[in-house]
C-alpha cells in the first residue's frame, strides 16, 4: 500500500446463498488510488454491480459476503474497515465518503418532490447543523457544477431530460464531497450525445475535486476513453487489471481479447467483424 | 426483386396540450433485396416510427408506403399478405417471445397460420429453421423461454422472422439487450442469413460502429429528417452533416484515442 492508495479489497468474496449457492464474487482483491478512475468491466452477471455494491455493505440477503476485507484510507488517515463498522457508523460512512450512482439512477428520484428538496434531504440528514439557508445555496452550486443549472431546484424529475436527471443524481452523489464515487452504468440508458457530455463533466469534476471513481460498465471502448485503469471481470473474478493503454494495447488474457473484439471498430478495420464470418455464429 | 419504397412520409402525433409532434418529416428511401441500411440517430429522432409506419402499426400521415409499386394495404387479408413479406424483428428477445410456450410453439405459429408448407412438414420446417439459425433442434425445441439465453432467444425471434419467408426484414435494435460477446454472432448470422436468401434489412441501431460493418449504406436521421446519406464507410469516415459529425465524435472510438494519445506524448 501507499500513501495515495484510497481503498484496499483483499480476498473479497460474495456468495447468494441460494438453492444451489451462487459465487458471485470470488477472492477480489485490488486497490484503488486516490483520484483514479477505475474501470470495471464485464457482461451481465459477471458480479461486477455485486462487487461494487459488497464493498460498501448494500447487498442484501440472500447476499452474503463470505469473506475478504475492505479498508478506507480516509484523507485524515485513518483507516476505516468497512466490514466492522455498526449500523450507525455505516450510515454516516456512505455517502458521506463514498457516494453511488446506481444503473438507471434517473428513475431513482421520487417523482412527487422538486429535486432541490431531494438534494437537501442529504444535508439534513448528514449535516444537521447546517442552517437553512447554506443549504438552499449548496444546493443551486451543485446543480451549477453538474450543468443543470440553480434555476431548476424547484422543477420535479418528470420536467427534467434522462440526461438532466442523471446529472441531478450526480450532484446528489457529490453533495458531500465524497472521496469515492462508485457508478454503476450510469450511462447506458442515455443517448452518445448525452453520454458523452456527462462523461467529460465527470473527468473535469475529478480534476477539480480530486475524487476517485470506480465506473461500472461492460461498454469497453468507454471504458478505454475515460479510465485510468480497468479491471475485467469474469464468472466473479478479476481476470486482468491493468492500465486503460496496456489493456487496449496488449490485453494479457484471452477474455479480455474476446471482449475487446466484440466491439468492431468505429473508424478502424474491421477487425474480427466480417461479414458472413461463421466462427462466432455457433455461440 | 422486392422494392419497398418510402416516399416523402411524414409522420404527426397529437400531443395533448401542445398542438403536434412532427415525428417524421419528408422521409423517402427505397430497400430493395440483398441490401442493407442502417438507420441511425439518437432517441427521440424518429427510427422507431419508420418501423412501425412500415409494419403498418402507425399510419403515415402523408406520403406513400409501396412495395413492388403497390400502397401497403391497411386491412384485411392483403396487410396479411404484406406482413407476411415485410418481417419485424425486435429489440428485446425477453418480451418479445410469450414464456407459457415451447420454441417449437413460436415457429409452428407463423407456420400454419401463413401455409407456408402443408401440414405435415411443418415439424420438419421447424427443425430447419431452428438450423438456419444455428440452434441445435434437438436441445431447444420442446424448451421455454426462459430456459434459453438471451442470445438464443434472439435467434429463436430471428427464426420466427423468417419462418414466413420474408423479404424484407426490419430489425428494430436487435442486439441492444443481448450481452456484448454475443452481439457479433447475432448480427454475423443476421448478415449470412441476408445474403443466404437475398433479404433486404433495414437495421435500425443508435451505434454507429455496427452501422458501419453491418450495412451497406447509412441514412442519419435527426428530428425526423434524414439530414445525411451514403455508403457506410463514407458516411462514418467523412461525415458531411454536421449532427452526423457530432454523432461519430460523440461514439466512444478507442483507436483514435490511443491514437491521439500516443501523437500527443511523441511530441512532448
Amino acid at each position: 500500500m501507499t500513501p495515495d492508495t484510497l481503498l484496499t479489497v483483499s480476498g473479497f468474496s460474495v456468495t447468494y446463498d441460494v438453492d444451489p449457492p451462487v459465487e458471485a464474487v470470488r477472492d477480489v482483491s485490488l486497490e484503488l488510488r486516490r483520484g483514479e478512475i477505475l474501470g470495471l468491466a464485464g457482461e451481465s452477471g459477471c458480479g461486477k454491480t455485486t462487487l461494487a455494491y459488497g464493498i460498501q455493505r448494500l447487498l442484501k440477503p440472500p447476499a452474503v459476503i463470505t469473506g475478504g476485507r475492505t479498508v478506507f484510507h480516509d484523507e485524515s488517515g485513518q483507516d476505516v474497515d468497512i466490514n466492522a463498522l455498526d449500523a450507525d457508523a455505516l450510515r454516516a460512512f456512505r455517502w458521506d465518503k463514498v457516494s453511488m450512482v446506481f444503473q438507471g439512477a434517473m428513475n431513482a428520484l421520487n417523482p412527487v418532490v422538486a429535486i432541490g428538496r431531494q438534494l437537501e434531504d442529504v444535508f439534513t440528514t448528514h449535516r444537521p447543523a447546517m442552517g437553512r439557508a447554506e443549504r438552499r445555496e449548496e444546493c443551486a452550486r451543485l446543480l451549477d457544477i453538474v450543468g443543470v443549472g440553480r434555476e431548476r431546484l424547484r422543477s420535479y424529475p418528470h420536467e427534467l431530460s434522462g440526461g438532466m436527471r442523471q446529472r441531478v443524481m450526480i450532484a446528489m452523489a457529490m453533495a458531500l464531497r465524497p472521496q469515492l464515487m462508485i457508478m454503476d452504468e450510469p450511462t447506458t440508458a442515455l443517448d452518445v450525445l448525452v453520454q458523452r457530455g456527462i462523461l467529460r463533466q465527470i473527468s473535469e469534476l475529478r480534476e477539480e475535486l480530486g475524487f476517485s471513481v470506480i465506473f461500472i460498465t461492460h461498454d469497453l471502448p468507454l471504458l478505454l476513453e475515460i479510465s485510468d485503469r480497468i479491471a475485467v471481470m469474469k464468472d466473479g473474478r478479476i481476470v486482468e487489471i491493468d492500465s486503460a493503454e496496456r489493456i487496449y494495447r496488449d490485453p494479457q488474457h484471452e477474455y479480455t481479447r474476446r471482449l475487446l473484439a466484440s466491439f468492431p471498430s468505429l473508424t478502424g478495420e474491421r477487425g474480427d467483424f466480417v461479414r458472413g464470418a461463421e466462427k462466432e455464429a455457433a455461440r | 426483386m422486392t422494392t419497398l419504397e418510402f416516399t416523402n412520409v411524414s409522420k404527426r402525433y397529437k400531443v395533448r396540450g401542445a398542438g403536434d409532434m412532427l415525428a417524421l418529416d419528408d422521409v423517402s428511401f427505397t430497400l430493395t433485396s440483398g441490401q442493407t441500411i442502417a438507420l441511425v440517430g439518437q432517441s427521440g429522432s424518429g427510427k422507431s416510427t419508420i418501423a412501425k409506419i412500415l409494419t403498418q402499426l402507425e399510419r403515415a400521415s402523408s406520403g406513400e408506403v409501396l412495395l413492388d409499386g403497390e400502397p401497403i394495404p391497411h386491412r384485411g387479408p392483403g396487410l396479411r399478405r404484406y406482413r407476411q413479406r415485410v418481417r419485424m424483428v425486435f429489440q428485446d428477445p425477453f418480451a418479445s417471445l410469450n414464456p407459457y410456450h415451447t420454441i417449437r410453439h413460436h415457429l409452428e405459429r407463423p407456420l400454419r397460420l401463413d401455409k407456408v408448407v402443408p401440414k405435415d412438414q411443418v415439424e420438419d420446417e421447424v427443425r430447419a429453421l431452428l438450423e438456419r439459425v444455428r440452434l441445435d433442434p434437438d436441445a431447444t425445441i420442446d424448451r421455454r423461454p426462459h430456459e434459453l439465453s438471451g442470445g438464443q432467444r434472439q435467434r429463436v425471434a430471428i427464426a420466427r422472422a423468417l419462418a414466413s419467408r420474408p423479404e424484407l426484414l426490419i430489425a428494430d435494435e436487435p442486439v441492444s439487450m443481448l450481452d456484448v460477446s454475443i452481439r457479433l454472432g447475432v448480427l454475423n448470422l443476421l448478415a449470412d442469413l441476408q445474403r443466404e436468401s437475398d433479404l433486404g434489412v433495414l437495421y435500425i441501431t443508435h451505434d454507429l460502429a455496427t452501422a458501419r460493418h453491418f450495412s451497406d449504406e447509412i441514412m442519419v436521421l435527426h428530428h425526423g429528417v434524414v439530414v445525411e446519406r451514403g455508403a457506410a464507410d463514407s458516411v462514418i469516415l467523412d461525415p458531411q452533416h454536421e449532427y452526423t459529425r457530432a454523432l461519430r465524435d460523440a461514439s466512444p472510438d478507442p483507436d483514435k484515442h490511443f491514437a491521439a494519445g500516443a501523437a500527443s506524448t511523441a511530441r512532448s
